[in-house]
């Protein structure tokens, strides 16, 4: 392997890691605020379709980045008020929510088919961005790139080291105890599902403005199930999820690297290789069932209805 | 005002089939200010939508296709979501049920009618049943969660589809489309209504939610079923095996999938092409819970989201609006289906006007 092909294999990861572990950051923080939103996959679209439409109106990738984050805000709460405020079972309103954001991106996308929009532009530090192999990997990417990655590290800190963060993880492990402290599970809950929300949203515009910049329904491909599949692999612990994403996307520039060479395996086996993968490694992760209990949130999956 | 939720301590059955009709309402209202918002007249617009597509027997036939595969797999998932167990893959049970029956179909077309059409459907069954055993296993064996492999298992079977019409099955005389050969006409699904479309999948899918509902109402087995999935603790302490009811949960849900999707291609599509499903899998989701987790109910609730298919088409050729009003209208429903469901087991409480706080003397 040349220096050339080794520096764009590693860019080639990252850059299809990163819509994982953007997506991902966000689920776990909601999780860990006890509340599991299978509307990852739903609100990606919303937000890919969101960031799109923004770019393409005002010309600015950036904009759109921001509109995303704020679809993916305004779609989650719908699944918050029915989960937290009407107590419906967030198994089925997650689906439905995964559903319905199929529906609603397909129609708002509907007049955008073929059209190009502005894209995320990559680094360019002049001197820095192209020097050999490090050039392009570490000042060669485009922002969101580097903003996921401070966004997990502030994770990170906040889950281990924060106030606020020990509230959330106390109200996603015992609910009814952090409500007769005192603190309010609704107004934590509905706060970590709208980061979730904004999160989704952005690893939605990081595919449709960046990974692959055109719109079309199915953009997402599964990779919402896949950043909620991760989670699971991580333990619910950030640096996991790093290495977690990035496995996955070795998985997929894998594929994709194969097909390029022109491997003698179909095309589509090439394709289901992430898929496959995913399910390795949850089969892998969860036979030990006494970790999975252990570093799972206790109430994860729960409704909280305040008796008093 | 204020409301408070109150629980009410017992589940309201007025309640139960009220909230579908409510949530059916409130989606057609928000469907109509949705097609103003697109500039369509509202009341034209849900005609067209829901009333228009039923009009004439040809409206019949093809409400009866759309519903027919609705039903078969909406019965299957009412099994399992009152099991507890979360099959969201049923599109991809779906799939490969057509792959398996579809492959017996290419591979026999001689064979007589009598022996072949039962062997492609016992394929189809097999073939889902198939599917769902590798959600089973890695959900009793290694307890992987059912909801992400069945969903990964979805598009590993797409995906594999679209291998098998491009490569190995591909129809040698089809000009290199993308699609295997038709099935012969002894592996092909029986009209029962001449004049029309409908077939035997539309019947089969009747009598099996009939014949569901029987055994799930009066047998031991659908007594278990619904004893894990209300609660889960009582039946361990009853000694029912929980993963013998995951497995029998997913098998009678794979098995329907399967079915449904044999029926599929070799009905109305009559051979294999790369994609076989709109996503009958995923509306069969909300088909199950419209229909309140009951296979009578389920028939129902089929037959209002096939309308739906139906209306999106309609929306998209009288409206010019586009189809993808389907998919909203489906996932507005189960929203609001959802959002009714809390009266099942709350009522909203208005909060009295908390009185005025009286001025008190400081205490000395």
């Amino acid at each position: 392997m040349t220096t050339l092909e080794f520096t764009s294999f590693i860019v080639s990861i990252i850059s299809a890691s990163t819509p994982l572990l953007l997506a991902a950051s966000g689920e776990l923080v909601t999780e860990k605020s006890g509340v599991l939103n299978l509307g990852v996959e739903g609100m990606m679209l919303v937000g890919a379709i969101a960031g799109f439409a923004t770019a393409h109106a005002t010309g600015s990738a950036m904009l759109g980045v921001a509109a995303a984050a704020l679809a993916g805000v305004a779609i989650s709460m719908l699944f918050a008020v029915l989960t937290l405020s009407l107590l419906a079972n967030q198994i089925a309103t997650g689906l439905a929510l995964t559903i319905f954001g199929h529906g609603f991106a397909a129609l708002l996308g509907a007049g955008y088919v073929g059209i190009a929009a502005p894209t995320l532009p990559n680094l360019d530090i002049p001197g820095l961005s192209t020097l050999p192999v490090i050039g392009p990997i570490v000042f060669g990417q485009n922002i969101l790139v580097y903003a996921s990655l401070a966004i997990l590290g502030t994770i990170a800190w906040f889950l281990r080291r924060s106030h606020y963060g020990l509230i959330l993880r106390a109200v996603g492990d015992s609910h009814d105890a952090a409500h007769a402290i005192g603190y309010k599970v609704l107004a934590i809950r509905y706060a970590a599902i709208g980061f979730g929300g904004a999160m989704a949203g952005i690893a939605g515009a990081y595919l449709s403005l960046y990974y692959s910049p055109l719109w079309s329904q199915d953009l997402a491909a599964g990779r919402g199930w896949i950043a909620l599949a991760l989670v699971v692999f991580s333990a619910w612990r950030p640096l996991w999820l790093l290495i977690g994403a990035y496995l996955f996307g070795g998985i997929t520039f894998l594929s994709l690297y194969l097909q390029g060479l022109g491997v003698p395996i179909p095309a589509p086996f090439v394709s289901a290789l992430p898929y496959i993968g995913t399910v390795v490694v949850l089969v892998l992760i969860s036979r030990d069932r006494r970790r999975i209990r252990l570093n799972q949130p206790a109430c994860l999956g729960k409704s909280f209805h305040a008796v008093a | 005002m204020q409301f408070r939720l109150e629980p009410r301590g017992e589940r309201a059955i007025f309640w139960v089939y009220a909230s579908p009709a409510l949530a059916i309402v409130l989606t057609i209202v928000t469907t109509m200010a949705l097609f103003a918002l697109m500039g369509a007249p509202p009341v034209k617009g849900i005609y067209t939508f829901l009333i228009a597509p039923l009009l004439g027997s040809a409206g019949i036939s093809a409400l009866a296709l759309r519903a027919t595969p609705l039903i078969m797999i909406g019965i299957g998932l009412a099994l399992c979501y009152r099991a507890n167990v979360w099959n969201i893959g049923a599109d991809g049970q779906f799939t490969l049920g057509a792959i398996v029956g579809g492959g017996l179909a290419l591979h026999f077309p001689n064979a007589p009618f009598f022996v072949l059409y039962p062997a492609v459907l016992l394929g189809g069954i097999l073939g889902g049943m198939g599917w769902a055993a590798i959600v089973a296993v890695l959900k009793t064996r290694f307890n992987a969660n059912e909801i992400l492999t069945s969903l990964m298992l979805t598009y590993i079977a797409a995906l594999l589809l679209v291998w098998l019409v491009t490569d190995p099955w591909r129809d040698p005389r089809g000009f290199g489309f993308p699609q295997s050969a038709m099935f012969s006409p002894n592996a092909t699904t029986p009209i029962i209504i001449p004049g029309t479309t409908i077939d035997l999948g539309s019947l089969l899918a009747i009598l099996l939610a009939l014949a569901l509902w029987q055994i799930l109402g009066r047998s031991v087995l659908g007594f278990q079923l619904r004893v894990a999935g209300a609660a889960p603790r009582a039946a361990r302490y009853a000694g029912f095996s929980n993963n013998r009811l995951i497995w029998i949960a997913l098998m009678i849900s794979g098995g329907l999938s399967g079915l449904a999707g044999i029926i599929e291609v070799t009905g109305p599509i009559g051979q294999l092409t790369t994609s076989v499903t709109p996503g009958y899998g995923f509306t069969a989701v909300i088909v199950a819970f419209l229909g309140r987790l009951q296979p009578i109910g389920v028939i129902f609730a089929g037959l209002l989201l096939a309308l739906s298919y139906l209306g999106g088409d309609a929306a998209q050729i009288d409206l010019h609006l586009p189809n993808a009003v389907t998919g909203i209208f489906q996932g507005i429903l189960l929203f609001y289906l959802l959002a009714c469901d809390i009266l099942i087991l709350y009522r909203f409480k208005r909060l009295a006007p908390s009185p005025r706080p009286v001025a008190t003397e400081a205490l000395t």
